[in-house]
């Protein structure tokens, strides 16, 4: 149901207002803007500072060192092989995220019994904390007792070594990430489909569209502006993915599941380490690449996504 | 027939997926009542042959799980408030205040959205370790009492305010103060709503903060106690699973009961 118009009030301008009209606005704003201050921007200097010094063994930084952190991790097979990873991680948790929750959100839209019950089951998973699909995919993945390997013995085949062996370690994470943002997807689709207005639905099935055709000539095409959302977000978010890692494989066996996250925590913060130098400017990459995924949405989507 | 045959594989590619979906919530909770039994049979049992509540007992003691529990929903809970407050306030400046820059602060805002938190994490680290806050309900909460996400979202909601609406209330005498809180804030329950229960989320389900400010097992939260149960040198699945089980009462219940709010934030640019 398209909201009613209603006039949109005017921003006032700051023309001729009251000083305490004036002074009442940026006191309404101190208390967000003290806490951006203290906890996202001094802090992202102060990365960019850290990146760019030495530190003791405490941590503390020392002497100037310029640009060393970073090129040393340009010279770093290690760090070549943690970007590599993390680019696979993305793909392997991306494409089949998207494209799963595309599928699903496609066959809810027929019409059949029990379509509310089955959308409310795909959203479950937005429940579960990264902590708790973790460790519930944990139990799954145990070599010994767990319900995969349990499920191969049934069908005739050998255990597997999910999360020590570097072969599955990897996709293994990512099958639990993929899981653990499912609901999230479906649910940014289903509002998607949601905003289509019915007509256009109806208009499509009086021409004869149905079932599949409907989807690929109408249903799709007007999801463009969610779809990409979702690439860009699901994109951003596997980027940040930690927690699964910490939980699940510690970026092992060897480093086969180190992404570029959990690097910079390994780095910092794991088994007493403070090496917050070289942590710092892996901070650094990972906000680049961040920032460059928001640039191309904002960029992309003010000129090319196809809006209904 | 065409049809009927396209309907019964719709139904059978939406049942399929369904209990892939669903499994691993029903084995977490069919699992925090199965017993070691049960759960050590290869291959694995699926439906427990007998239920017990043992389980949530030995994660107890395991794990200071009660303690936790009152951590998780203190620091959500206040980070929850805070951050309604401060989105409130710096909406309505944003809207309905003069504002000098106000093109510049909202791109302020913007940003705080776009900043990965494990940027920043290094330096609020020792910041808060710095202040002594490490290990502490505020080391928690500071870093959170406010977000561009809110106040994104609220601004939306508060710009579709009807004008005459305004100044009606203007011609009343209501001033900036009593109009926010008696007029604009009932009349954005939904919006609200949608962001609290969010936020709520978001704060419940965070884990790299808290693994890093808290040391002891007394301050850490429920999402650092799953991760503990795990490590434990004799992991119990069955503890592990009702631990689980637990810590996700309060978001099952946000999911399924809250599910059109939820819907409302999710386009507004938010990252799990």
């Amino acid at each position: 149901m398209p909201r009613p118009p209603s006039s949109i009030r005017p921003q006032p301008s700051t023309g001729g207002a009251p000083i305490a009209e004036k002074a009442l606005a940026w006191a309404y704003l101190l208390p967000s803007l003290a806490v951006f201050a203290v906890f996202l921007g001094y802090p992202l200097y102060r990365t960019l500072y850290l990146s760019t010094h030495g530190n003791d063994l405490f941590g503390a930084p020392t002497r100037y060192v310029g640009l060393q952190h970073y090129t040393e991790l340009l010279g770093s097979a290690q760090f070549g092989r943690t970007l590599v990873t993390t680019a696979l991680f993305v793909l392997l948790t991306v494409v089949p995220g998207v494209l799963g929750a595309l599928a699903l959100v496609l066959l809810l839209e027929n019409r059949i019994r029990g379509v509310r019950l089955l959308r409310s089951a795909f959203a479950l998973p937005f429940a579960f904390s990264v902590a708790s699909a973790s460790v519930v995919f944990g139990v799954f993945y145990n070599p010994a007792t767990g319900v995969l390997n349990g499920l191969l013995s049934q069908a005739g085949l050998g255990p597997v070594d999910w999360l020590t062996d570097s072969h599955y370690a990897l996709v293994s994470v990512a099958v639990t990430t993929v899981w653990l943002n499912l609901g999230y997807n479906v649910l940014v689709l289903s509002a998607g489909i949601g905003s289509i207005p019915p007509e256009i639905t109806e208009a499509a099935r009086l021409d004869g569209a149905a079932g599949w055709r409907l989807a690929r000539s109408v249903t799709v095409p007007l999801l463009g502006p969610h779809l990409f959302f979702l690439v860009v977000v699901s994109t951003i978010n596997a980027l940040q993915s930690f927690g699964q890692i910490n939980i699940l494989t510690q970026g092992g066996p060897d480093g086969a599941s180190r992404t570029l996250v959990y690097s910079v925590y390994e780095k910092a913060f794991a088994y007493g380490s403070s090496d917050f130098g070289a942590a710092s400017a892996q901070a650094v990459v990972l906000l680049v690449v961040v920032l460059a995924c928001t640039a191309v949405q904002f960029g992309v989507v003010e000129r090319k996504v196809h809006y209904a | 027939m065409r049809a009927s045959l396209g309907r019964l594989a719709v139904y059978l590619l939406l049942a399929l997926a369904a209990i892939t979906v669903v499994f691993p919530v029903y084995y977490a909770v069919a699992g925090a009542f199965m017993t070691k039994g049960d759960l050590a049979t290869y291959p694995p049992a699926l439906v427990p042959h007998r239920l017990t509540a043992a389980n949530f007992g030995g994660a107890a003691r395991s794990v200071p799980l009660a303690r936790q529990y009152v951590n998780s929903a203190l620091v959500a809970g206040v980070i929850t408030a805070a951050q309604l407050l401060t989105s409130i306030l710096a909406a309505y400046a944003l809207v309905f205040l003069p504002l000098r820059w106000r093109g510049p602060v909202f791109a302020v805002f913007l940003a705080t959205l776009m900043v990965p938190w494990e940027a920043v994490v290094i330096p609020n680290y020792l910041t808060l370790s710095g202040w002594g806050l490490g290990n502490t309900y505020f080391g928690l909460v500071l870093p959170f009492l406010a977000s561009g996400f809110g106040t994104f979202m609220l601004r939306q909601s508060f710009r579709q305010f009807p004008a005459e609406l305004r100044d009606a209330a203007r011609i009343d005498g209501a001033g900036h103060w009593r109009f926010l809180w008696r007029i604009l804030v009932p009349l954005n329950r939904p919006s609200l709503a949608a962001i609290a229960i969010y936020v709520f989320l978001s704060a419940w389900n965070q884990y790299f903060w808290p693994l890093i400010i808290t040391r002891t097992a007394q301050m850490q939260t429920l999402q650092i106690g799953l991760t503990s149960l795990r490590n434990a040198d004799a992991a119990d699945p069955g503890l592990i699973l009702a631990g689980v089980l637990l810590s996700l009462l309060p978001t099952l219940a946000l999911v399924v009961f809250g599910q059109r709010f939820i819907v409302r934030g999710l386009t507004a640019g938010a990252v799990r």
